[in-house]
């Protein structure tokens, strides 16, 4: 028996497993994947920021350093700034690995290979997991059980019916490429209705002529994969590339819940839907909801009490902490995609690129809102992000 | 009918994220709960890659 077992050995699992095993506590992580860290559901990008919580990143985690940023509007132009600490794209195979590892080093035991399909309970109170190791059957108990599997698996489904509405997910499609033609130290995004409907293309660049090139869209008659061939097409410096990955993978882009806790369970990062819901980047709010989580969890375990009721501190904490900023930016969201191409175009043309990243944190949106309404047609729009 | 193409899916379990009745699962491929499903189509909305297709 462990004080926590932890599903899915992502940045929101293996944190949260470190930060407990550092608290002292006896921790299990599990992962359905034969190997952590792949394959890679992700553009790879994480802010220098994020080391504050899980300390340097090693040299071999990281394939490039972003200085800045570069967003394209739908006529070509482009707004660019640089970032003021910068940031990085990742090697997710080996930086998802390392954070393991830095589990595993404060006594956390980790698992890959093991497929956990339902919750032990005790009446509604869960007790454990049940799973599969190499097909073979077991169970195991513990006091806290934290489902941190990512938003692709049902036992967020099983625990507390969570699921990302059709409406509230994007579809993505990925290619890795090599032999293209990119600024290397900047990530590029591009908006438009015909290139990324309710999304973006980005170009995440990974250095030696390398990127992460993808889309996000809202689901529909048009697959992701029409819209990102149609880019890539329509680009010569990238067209002339080859792939040498294609990873798919959805993302939550709002809906973010009430409550994730139950009694002996909580259910954190992007299982719990903890997403910016503009930009689609999961593995800060992975690592802060992680964090949040481990923090709630510790002093429940001290006080013997991992009730529903003490448990719920972490909606508390997570609300004031991210939720409340990150429901600004599902509504900068709900406004930005109901913006035709000539809006998108006159808009972002009067903004700094600095506003936008301020607006990406849910910062400063009552700028936006005075610039929408400038346009009489735009005016219900600006209404709604104040 | 809901049918899935496993050579074209890609393991990605976006649609077992859509599900709104928990119908679907991620193991080694894409497992279907014909019982529970309620042919909703989220799921072969959802698919990057065209890997669902629902037949009536």
């Amino acid at each position: 028996m462990y004080d926590v077992i932890v599903v899915g050995a992502g940045p929101a699992g293996t944190h949260c497993a470190r930060k407990l095993a550092e608290n002292g506590f006896s921790v299990k992580v599990y992962d359905r994947r034969k190997s952590i860290g792949e394959p890679k559901r992700c553009g790879e990008g994480l802010g220098e920021n994020a080391q504050e919580l899980i300390g340097k990143i090693p040299a071999r985690c990281i394939a490039q350093r972003i200085k800045g940023a570069r967003l394209y509007t739908p006529n070509g132009k482009y707004l660019e700034t640089i970032l003021n600490k910068g940031a990085f794209i990742l090697e997710r195979k080996v930086f998802d690995k390392w954070l393991a590892e830095e589990a595993v080093k404060a006594g956390a035991q980790v698992q890959s290979n093991t497929f956990i399909s339902d919750f032990l309970k005790d009446g509604k109170i869960i007790v454990g997991v049940k799973g599969e190791f190499f097909k073979e059957p077991f169970e195991e108990k513990a006091k806290v059980v934290v489902c941190a599997t990512g938003a692709e698996s049902s036992l967020r489904k099983k625990a507390l019916n969570i699921h990302s509405p059709i409406n509230l997910i994007d579809s993505c499609l990925q290619y890795e490429m090599s032999g293209i033609e990119t600024e290397d130290d900047f990530i590029h995004i591009y908006l438009g209705n015909e290139i990324a409907p309710r999304g973006y293309c980005w170009v995440f660049p990974k250095g030696d002529g390398r990127a992460n090139v993808g889309v996000g869209v809202i689901p529909g008659k048009q697959k992701a994969r029409y819209y990102l061939d149609k880019f890539v097409n329509s680009n010569p410096k990238l067209k002339k590339g080859s792939i040498i990955e294609v990873n798919a993978g959805c993302v939550p882009v709002g809906g973010l819940p009430q409550n994730t806790v139950a009694d002996g369970l909580i259910i954190c990062g992007e299982a719990a839907n903890h997403v910016n819901p503009i930009h689609g980047g999961g593995i800060k709010e992975a690592i802060i909801s992680a964090q949040i989580a481990a923090d709630v969890i510790s002093e429940s375990l001290k006080n013997n009490d991992v009730s529903k009721k003490t448990l719920s501190k972490f909606n508390d904490n997570w609300w004031k902490q991210r939720g409340n900023h990150l429901k600004k930016v599902e509504k900068l969201r709900e406004v930005v995609e109901k913006l035709s191409d000539e809006n998108l175009n006159d808009l972002i043309g009067v903004l700094t690129a600095e506003d936008v990243v301020d607006f990406t944190r849910g910062e400063k949106l009552s700028t936006f809102a005075k610039i929408l309404m400038r346009k009489p047609k735009l005016v219900t729009l600006a209404k709604h992000l104040v | 009918m809901w049918t899935i193409d496993n050579d074209k899916c890609m393991k990605c379990g976006g649609c077992v994220s859509v599900c709104p009745v928990g119908a679907l699962e991620l193991k080694e491929k894409i497992i279907h709960d014909r019982d529970l499903c309620s042919l909703c189509k989220s799921c072969e909305k959802v698919c990057p890659v065209t890997a669902i297709i629902i037949k009536d």
